[in-house]
């Protein structure tokens, strides 16, 4: 993973005019300059100590403490049994299949209907504006609010079981299909969809709005068809935003506790619910299990971001 | 056609999940199978409104928080994009990855982890311990952004500011912030909502003594009162709203910021 930009001749993403290049290039620094070394240094410091400290400083202390290490309670010492009684316990492995197929639905319909919908905006000449506005509406609702929504909308009593049973469909709550605290996941695949298509959709909005469309006009007055103008240029142009906002969107799903939390069931459960039930549970030795399974989920998600990007990199070359 | 009705789904996909929120927060009575509330009342808000209520002091201690958060995540990753986006040194590549770690690996499971260390020195259930956390996701995205405007920065309006004798001051204050607003803009943004709305950082560091807006937004949707719920929820997206407004012209359009965000 790399910024774009800093080496690589790239169409402009922000602002006109020609991009500058990466290395500053002049020939004598002025009197009192600092040298470019150690301007880089100051001004990476703040931003370095916060990752190093809390972040790689907090993953060092919560792998220590998965070894039975820093703890409170036991004899201290160095000891593998949390990853057994991790990899033993029913919650986990039933957390495993729910969590990747959340994230993995979650993420690629998402990706499919931000494309979709950017080019729809993008086609659109009256109200665009608009459409834009209520395109962004979403991107800052805080994902708890969210999941209050979608309860409103899905529970068995909610907004769309008033319109079916309007419709005739149901004669009572009950038999509308659970979708929210249901054992597929619906209601939470239906609130990371609802926040995920707008934010990788505004991103690719961008992408299309810097240059792709005199590439398409080319194209189509060469007589490329709207499937192969689509496939060829447009693709090609806007696959490095998609693949990015989907990794983190990815990542985000897999990582986020508070919506399977309200929205899913707590058995079978996704892995940082399951991580934090254990972190608060009162048994003080459920609590290198929690660590273990916070080390475990970082290292899944890795490895699977790290396949992700291979994957990807081998067909864009954009995301190395 | 086909566009119409694209257009019309992506319509009401994108705002229905909003009209039973907004209904039920103006909600008396609603009782099942119909569609429109039975009896409308303010209840949710007036009961939020209460002296001695919650909510006054989960807006300060939020607003606290997320403008602490903000300010302090923008200077961090305006100073750290800079870096990345203009100059090119040694190790680059693993400062780079360091920096965008924490957009992948979720911030909660090395909060987890830290939480010791901030118990032994006293930031555990404090305010700037849980402001210190939200650190953590904020600084990636903001560095991110500020990189790939800083990538398309002239440094030649600067230089010309040095030559013309204005003091380094002045050049940040004329030249350097009026040009990289923009991505500015929106990184603060995207660092206020994530802050604004973040619930298990704040749980795990603030321990329940730091009662942010997320902490009573879940006990209420715990409760059994939808209208309460629903009145809360409407007031704790307002703030993020308004400042999309104020921001949205650099989310897409000429000036598209975001597209930082496109470039991990």
């Amino acid at each position: 993973m790399s910024f774009r930009g800093s080496s690589v001749a790239e169409p402009a993403p922000y602002g006109a005019g020609s991009a500058p290049g990466s290395a500053i290039q002049r020939s004598a620094r002025l009197p009192g300059e600092w040298p470019d070394g150690l301007k880089v240094f100051a001004l990476l410091s703040p931003a370095l100590f916060l990752i190093v400290v809390l972040f790689l400083g907090g993953f060092a202390f919560g792998f220590l403490q998965s070894l039975g290490l820093l703890s409170f309670v036991g004899d201290g010492s160095l000891s593998f049994s949390a990853y057994l009684r991790m990899f033993e316990d029913p919650a986990v492995r039933a957390s495993l299949p729910l969590t990747f197929r959340i994230s993995i639905i979650s993420t690629v319909l998402s990706a499919i209907l931000a494309v979709a919908s950017a080019l729809l905006i993008r086609s659109t000449k009256r109200g665009q504006k608009f459409l834009v506005t209520i395109f962004q509406l979403n991107i800052p609702i805080p994902h708890i609010v969210g999941a209050l929504a979608m309860m409103l909308l899905l529970q068995q009593s909610g907004y769309f079981s008033r319109i079916a049973f309007a419709l005739g469909l149901v004669s009572s709550p009950a038999e509308f299909i659970p979708l929210v605290a249901d054992e597929f996941g619906v209601g939470i695949i239906a609130h990371y969809m609802w926040k995920e298509v707008p934010f990788i959709g505004v991103v690719v909005l961008a992408a299309l709005q810097s240059g792709v469309s005199d590439y398409e006009e080319v194209a189509r007055s060469l007589g490329a068809s709207s499937w192969n103008r689509f496939r060829f240029i447009i693709l090609p142009f806007i696959a490095p935003s998609v693949s990015s906002t989907s990794i983190i969107a990815f990542a985000f799903t897999f990582g986020s506790y508070e919506i399977p939390f309200l929205l899913g069931r707590p058995f079978p459960a996704a892995l940082p619910v399951v991580a934090v039930q254990s972190y608060r549970d009162s048994d003080l030795l459920s609590r290198p299990e929690a660590m273990a399974t916070c080390v475990a989920i970082t290292i899944f998600i890795s490895i699977l971001v790290y396949l992700y990007m291979r994957i990807v990199g081998r067909y864009t070359g954009g995301v190395r | 056609m086909r566009a119409a009705i694209g257009r019309g789904v992506l319509f009401v996909g994108l705002l229905i999940p909003l009209v039973p929120l907004a209904f039920w927060s103006i909600t008396r009575t609603w009782q099942y199978p119909a569609l429109l509330p039975q009896e409308f009342s303010m209840r949710g808000f007036e009961d939020l409104g209460r002296p001695g209520s919650d909510l006054l002091q989960g807006l300060t201690t939020s607003s606290i928080i997320a403008v602490i958060v903000t300010f302090a995540a923008a200077a961090t990753g305006l100073s750290a994009g800079r870096a990345l986006g203009l100059y090119s040194f040694r190790s680059k590549r693993l400062v780079q990855f360091l920096m965008l770690a924490p957009v992948i690996v979720p911030s909660f499971a090395v909060t987890m982890g830290i939480q010791v260390l901030f118990i032994r020195v006293g930031l555990a259930d404090t305010l700037w311990g849980v402001a210190l956390v939200h650190m953590i996701p904020t600084v990636p995205y903001v560095t991110l952004v500020m990189g790939s405007v800083f990538a398309n920065y002239d440094i030649a309006y600067e230089e010309q500011a040095r030559v013309l004798g204005a003091s380094s001051l002045s050049i940040f204050r004329r030249v350097t912030l009026p040009a990289v607003f923009p991505g500015l803009a929106v990184a603060s943004l995207f660092a206020f909502v994530i802050s604004w709305s973040e619930y298990i950082l704040t749980f795990l560091v603030g321990g329940g003594t730091v009662k942010t807006m997320p902490l009573l937004l879940f006990a209420y949707i715990g409760g059994n009162d939808s209208t309460k719920a629903a009145a809360l929820g409407i007031i704790f997206v307002i703030p993020p709203l308004l400042l999309l407004a104020l921001t949205s012209r650099y989310l897409t359009g000429s000036k598209k910021a975001i597209s930082g965000l496109g470039q991990l």
